[in-house]
């Protein structure tokens, strides 16, 4: 018996996100019993899932896997699942989750929660929550079936490490039977070596329509490359092409729950807020003490962003100087 | 090009989120419903604009119970061809794939679209399980499709950046912002709908592999605490000594 966490690769190198399924994934063996598996296709350096929890990994290394096809993905995960005994299988709320969970769970028949925001619970009934409604409630699920996926929302959890490395294995897979379902003809990633691509991100610098124009987000990229954040905007700013889409958040954008979202110059629409309400800590800036974001905001100030944020990001500077 | 649409209905973005019979089911009550805004706005609408410029019908499909049909009816009033309602409860999404994927098995759809998730239970879980019941290629949070013979070219938004993808014969995508644009129903979009086919089939049996046990609300949030635009830097030290994030 055992719980498998797939561990997404970019150029061979774990995701972050995948450090945290593992860590989940570890956990929730501690709850059912057994023990934590990962699974890689085509990684390097796995040894250091050790820190997270892994008590071994599994290291596919397979031709048919280079390029990211949720069909042939699936069938190699139902493989190794099946020839570890895994009872759970953990995946990240990602684009590559969102492509293989569901996938998964309707080929194996193993109950699905997706988006999960806790550990389980097993006490009558293995149980998670996740989050409705756009983060306005949540809903535990139970799961029925005796096989289970649980795909879970990046940065739900405060991941320990140790210094425990895992033994790597390779493990052989039997993919002649499943053809490719489609071809990958070109793959667009802001350069590797960047701030945490969204939603993985644990500092999110957003800015929204209050900043006039894309000329003016400088300041914005200073904040972001003093703390480490990511940046992210309001959808306005992304429909008019002031920045590329993919840092769009919101409702109809991508969902986030960083530990830190600063939003500058953003109303704070429903549809916004929609997105980002799950960040543990939000400050907001905006030259309107009536803007609806400061209701959702834990820290606000009130003022103009042109003359606040130069004035904080000389202050970010300074505390990052004397802290390293 | 034979498209099918997966709708679901869901409350209005502004609806207030509230249970009842002890926090096991959502309060419907005063709440208005529309068509899921990603299976409205991008599947819907995309589908129809490829329908428009290289023929084929839009077939639009909700599994749930007759309470659904002028949700339903709206749909056919944006542009779909035909309607169908699989009458069950749509309890979890397993149930929902199973019923549609039984549904369009044997009916020849070159492409089945659903939206990215949906706005209550935020998902994103129907349209790889159908795909995984049919066996067919899934590409999900598609955001631009374009169709060339039997060959689709679709973009596919990831984190930091953008895939494009390249699929023969049937599939399934999952639809978000950037596939299309919304409409507005017009009045003769209206009138026509209703007279357009709404077929009902029923349910096939479905194990229950999940279901939800009880839902909650958030605490609410403390009050804001406000900084002095002139000061920021007491804000760095919030968030350093208090708030323990930087
Ligand atoms: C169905 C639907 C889905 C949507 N999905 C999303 C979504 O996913 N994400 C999203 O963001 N939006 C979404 N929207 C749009 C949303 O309703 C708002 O229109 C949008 O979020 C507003 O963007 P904004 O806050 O940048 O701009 P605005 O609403 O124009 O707000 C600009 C803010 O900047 C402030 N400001 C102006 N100048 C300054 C200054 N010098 N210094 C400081 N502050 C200043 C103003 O006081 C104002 O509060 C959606 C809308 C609909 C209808």
């Amino acid at each position: 018996m055992s719980v498998l966490v797939f561990v997404d690769t970019v150029d061979g190198k774990v995701k972050k996100s995948s450090l945290e399924a593992v860590y989940y994934g570890k956990k929730t063996a501690e709850l059912v019993g057994g023990e934590c598996v990962a699974l890689a296709f085509n990684g390097s350096d796995l040894e250091s899932l050790g820190n997270v929890g892994a008590s071994k990994v599994l290291n596919v290394a397979d031709e048919k896997l280079k390029q990211f096809d949720p069909s042939v993905y699936t069938e190699a995960i139902k493989q190794a699942a099946n020839s570890v005994g895994a009872k759970v299988v953990v995946f990240v709320q990602d684009s590559t989750g969102k492509s293989l969970a569901a996938r998964l769970s309707a080929k194996s028949k193993a109950g699905l929660v997706s988006g999960a925001t806790t550990l389980p619970t097993v006490d009558g009934g293995f149980k998670v929550k996740k989050n409705v409604f756009s983060g306005k409630a949540w809903a535990e699920y139970e799961i029925h079936t005796d096989e289970k996926v649980i795909s879970i929302m990046a940065n739900s959890l405060q991941v320990e490490k140790s210094d425990a490395t895992a033994p790597v294995e390779g493990l052989s897979l039997d993919l002649g039977g499943v053809n490719a379902s489609l071809t990958v003809k070109e793959v667009s990633k802001a350069a590797a070596g960047g701030a945490a691509p969204l939603p993985e991100a644990e500092l999110v610098v957003s800015a929204g329509r209050g900043l006039k124009g894309p000329e003016n987000w400088g300041m914005v990229e200073e904040m972001a490359e003093i703390l480490g954040a990511t940046t992210a905007c309001s959808r306005p700013v992304a429909d008019s092409d002031w920045r590329p889409h993919h840092e769009h958040v919101g409702q109809t954008g991508v969902a986030i729950r960083p530990n830190l979202y600063i939003a500058i110059g953003i109303s704070g629409a429903i549809q916004h807020l929609a997105g980002v309400n799950q960040s543990k800590v939000i400050v907001v800036i905006n030259k309107d003490p009536e803007a609806p974001f400061f209701k959702a905001a834990d820290y606000g100030i009130v003022g103009d962003a042109f003359e606040v944020v130069p004035k904080l990001n000389e202050a970010f500077r300074k505390f990052k100087e004397s802290n390293g | 090009m034979k498209i099918l649409v997966c709708i679901s209905k869901v409350p209005d973005t502004t609806s207030k989120i509230a249970f009842t019979d002890g926090n096991t089911k959502f309060d419907e009550t005063n709440v208005q419903f529309i068509v899921n805004p990603y299976d409205e706005w991008y599947a819907l609408v995309r589908a129809l604009e490829i329908t428009e410029q290289g023929g084929g019908s839009v077939t639009v499909v909700n599994v749930g119970p007759a309470a659904n049909e002028p949700t339903i009816r709206k749909a056919l009033a944006i542009g779909a061809h035909e309607a169908v309602r699989i009458d069950g409860e749509p309890g979890e999404a397993f149930y929902v794939a199973t019923q549609i994927a039984e549904y369009a098995k044997d009916k020849g759809f070159d492409v089945i679209l659903t939206g990215k998730e949906t706005i209550n239970f935020n998902g994103a879980e129907v349209g790889g399980m159908i795909a995984g019941l049919l066996d067919l290629p899934y590409i999900s949070l598609a955001s631009d499709l374009q169709v060339n013979g039997s060959t689709a070219t679709l973009k596919r938004v990831i984190e930091g950046g953008y895939e494009m993808v390249e699929v023969n014969g049937p599939f399934v995508a999952s639809a978000q912002k950037g596939m299309a644009e919304a409409r507005i129903p017009n009045m003769r979009g209206i009138m026509a709908a209703r007279t357009k086919p709404l077929n009902v089939v029923p349910a096939v049996p479905v194990d229950t592999l999940t279901s939800v046990k009880v839902f909650g609300t958030p605490p609410p949030k403390s009050d804001v605490k406000y900084i002095d635009a002139e000061n920021p830097g007491q804000l760095v030290e919030l968030l350093h000594t208090e708030a323990k994030v930087i």
